[in-house]
């Protein structure tokens, strides 16, 4: 009994569990929207596009944050603008401009001495987040759970329908590019967490199993949210005596969750669909 | 509705060029009342969807202008008077929104930024969907309907905006014909409250049966006015160039042992034509004389001149 409570002991494992918790709400309340838009490429692209940002940034002596938000929104803005003015498609244009900023990133990280270290940025470091860190995580995670809790209705039209917010007279490019800034935001308070490998799985899993168990969407944001969050703390706790990378259980306890969901989810369940085959 | 100005929708030389510098309207001009259906008439590729878009202001125009009740569109919308009915295959089915959510988010332009309805938003939501007859359907989850239920759902939010101008995209694709019936009866209760309903639609042979104006597109607006003066064969041909299929009775082989009975089948393709007694008819007479005479010799045979 003493040993099942033991990762509680430890200040490190609380700070985990505490930003864990959040990184996981923030990432699966915009998972819903990606998920719905067919974005999720998105996420995967926003993510590997910080890279170049956080080392310009610790060359500048700034935020961190900052330099990961601009390459972030630049990769976005980069592809819908060559999108826009080529035969290209869209999900090839996202393919190179993500890659060629990452390998930026790589080659600027080569060329410098740093204390920053790669496989920190690349698969998180949860249970060693620096002080300052951890406050900048949690002041931009809740910045984003405030703008999507407020404008989730407006961000959820021009999912739904673009054209019908622009009939009503709606700014549907600015929302879209909000929907963007936020999800580049979300991208580097998750960063120092699950890493930028591992943050791609966040930011789609979540959405992608409450889209399996809910019927409206307050109630798949709802569900996003417990489904990431249990997740994550069950994740980083198998991860104690896994003594294993807790980016990866959380991501893992994701998965098993998002199968859970895909074989028995009331109605939908490929489970209930086998049990009924010969209905019609 | 409250408003008792009356709706007009008049365009003045509108251009449209997209950014890849293709134009694909130029110097459109048009001018429409409320209190009729209108069809938007073109092939694929002719400007008629960029037309409805500078008409409901999703694009701006490069030249011209656009006017609502002499307003700019921008100012229509913002009153929520532009009304968008989508095309089925636009819609993601699959999205978890029910029925009623759709239809409340024909309201957004009146809530604040909040988007919490009120009791007069809910109000506007529960008579839209009596109208449609979907109220009872409410609570569905909207890939849960048939394809006219869904048509309908997204009228009712057309009517709990408050749209004056509601454009239907192709309403008719997908749906039964019965459906069709009964969507074109509530299209013509739209145009008696003094609604300005437009329809885009390549379906020629509907447009007759409901729409009481046409404009017809190819480039430009080609002709507009009342449907029996602005379906002519010349206007039709410019309009359709090579596109259009014709069954020309003339050069058929229908003749006189038809009489006045021929039964015209069509899925939107070359029409399907049988004769008197269901035999079929071809487009080209020619070649096939020796069938012709010998329908006319069996016509005779079977019916008997009277004495």
């Amino acid at each position: 009994m003493d040993a099942l409570l033991e990762p509680f002991r430890y200040g490190f494992m609380l700070e985990a569990f505490a930003i864990g918790a959040l990184v996981a709400a923030v990432s699966a309340v915009l998972s819903c929207f990606l998920v719905l838009r067919g974005w999720s490429l998105m996420g995967d692209a926003v993510s590997h596009a910080v890279l170049p940002g956080i080392v310009l940034a610790y060359w500048a002596g700034l935020p961190l944050a900052v330099g990961a938000f601009a390459s972030g929104l630049l990769c976005a803005f980069a592809t819908g603008w060559i999108k826009a003015r080529s035969r290209i498609k869209e999900d090839t244009v996202m393919g190179v401009v993500f890659t060629g900023l990452f390998a930026l990133g790589l080659v600027l990280m080569s060329r410098t001495t740093t204390d920053l270290h790669l496989d920190h940025i690349l698969f998180g470091n949860i249970l060693g987040i620096p002080r300052a860190q951890l406050i900048e995580t949690t002041v931009l995670s809740g910045l984003v759970l405030l703008v999507v809790g407020v404008l989730r209705r407006d961000l959820l039209l021009v999912s739904f329908d673009p054209a019908h917010a622009r009939a009503l007279g709606r700014p549907v490019a600015l929302l879209n590019y909000l929907l963007l800034a936020l999800l580049a935001l979300a991208v580097v308070s998750a960063m120092q967490a699950a890493g930028l490998i591992l943050v791609v799985a966040m930011l789609v899993t979540p959405g992608a199993t409450a889209f399996l168990l809910a019927r409206r969407f307050d109630e798949m944001l709802l569900k996003a949210v417990l489904v990431s969050v249990l997740s994550a703390l069950g994740g980083i706790y198998a991860s104690f005596f896994l003594n294993g990378s807790p980016a990866a259980c959380i991501v893992v306890a994701q998965a098993l969750v998002f199968v859970a969901a895909l074989l028995l989810a009331p109605r939908r369940g490929l489970w209930r669909r086998a049990g009924s085959a010969g209905a019609p | 509705m409250t408003e008792s100005e009356p709706i007009s929708l008049e365009a003045e030389n509108v251009t449209v060029t997209y950014p890849s510098g293709q134009t694909a309207l130029r110097d459109a001009s048009l001018r429409l009342e409320g209190g009729t259906i209108c069809a938007l008439v073109g092939v694929n590729g002719s400007g008629k969807s960029t037309l409805f878009k500078a008409l409901m202001g999703f694009l701006a125009p490069a030249r011209g202008t656009v006017r609502v009740a002499g307003r700019p569109v921008r100012e229509a919308q913002k009153k929520g008077w532009m009304a968008y009915v989508p095309q089925a295959e636009e819609v993601d089915w699959s999205f978890p929104v029910s029925v009623a959510d759709v239809v409340m988010m024909g309201r957004y332009g009146q809530m604040n930024f909040l988007r919490i309805p009120r009791a007069g938003d809910r109000a506007a939501v529960e008579e839209s969907l009596r109208r449609v007859g979907m109220w009872e359907l409410r609570e569905r989850q909207i890939g849960e309907l048939s394809g006219g239920q869904k048509k309908r759902v997204f009228v009712a939010r057309a009517l709990a905006q408050g749209g004056r101008i509601i454009l239907l995209d192709e309403p008719f694709t997908g749906v039964d014909v019965g459906t069709e019936e009964a969507i074109v009866a509530l299209l013509r209760e739209l145009r008696e409250e003094g609604r300005l309903v437009l329809v885009s639609t390549h379906n020629l042979g509907s447009v007759p049966e409901f729409c009481d104006q046409v404009v017809l597109i190819n480039r430009t607006v080609l002709a507009f006015g009342p449907t029996d003066e602005v379906f002519t064969p010349e206007n039709l041909t410019r309009a359709f160039g090579g596109a259009l299929r014709a069954f020309e009775i003339e050069h058929s082989t229908v003749d006189a042992h038809d009489g006045r009975a021929l039964t015209v089948l069509t899925d939107d393709e070359h029409p399907l034509v049988l004769g008197r007694s269901g035999h079929l008819e071809y487009r080209r007479r020619a070649g096939r004389e020796d069938l012709v005479s010998e329908r006319e010799k069996k016509a005779r045979e079977e019916q008997p001149p009277a004495a």
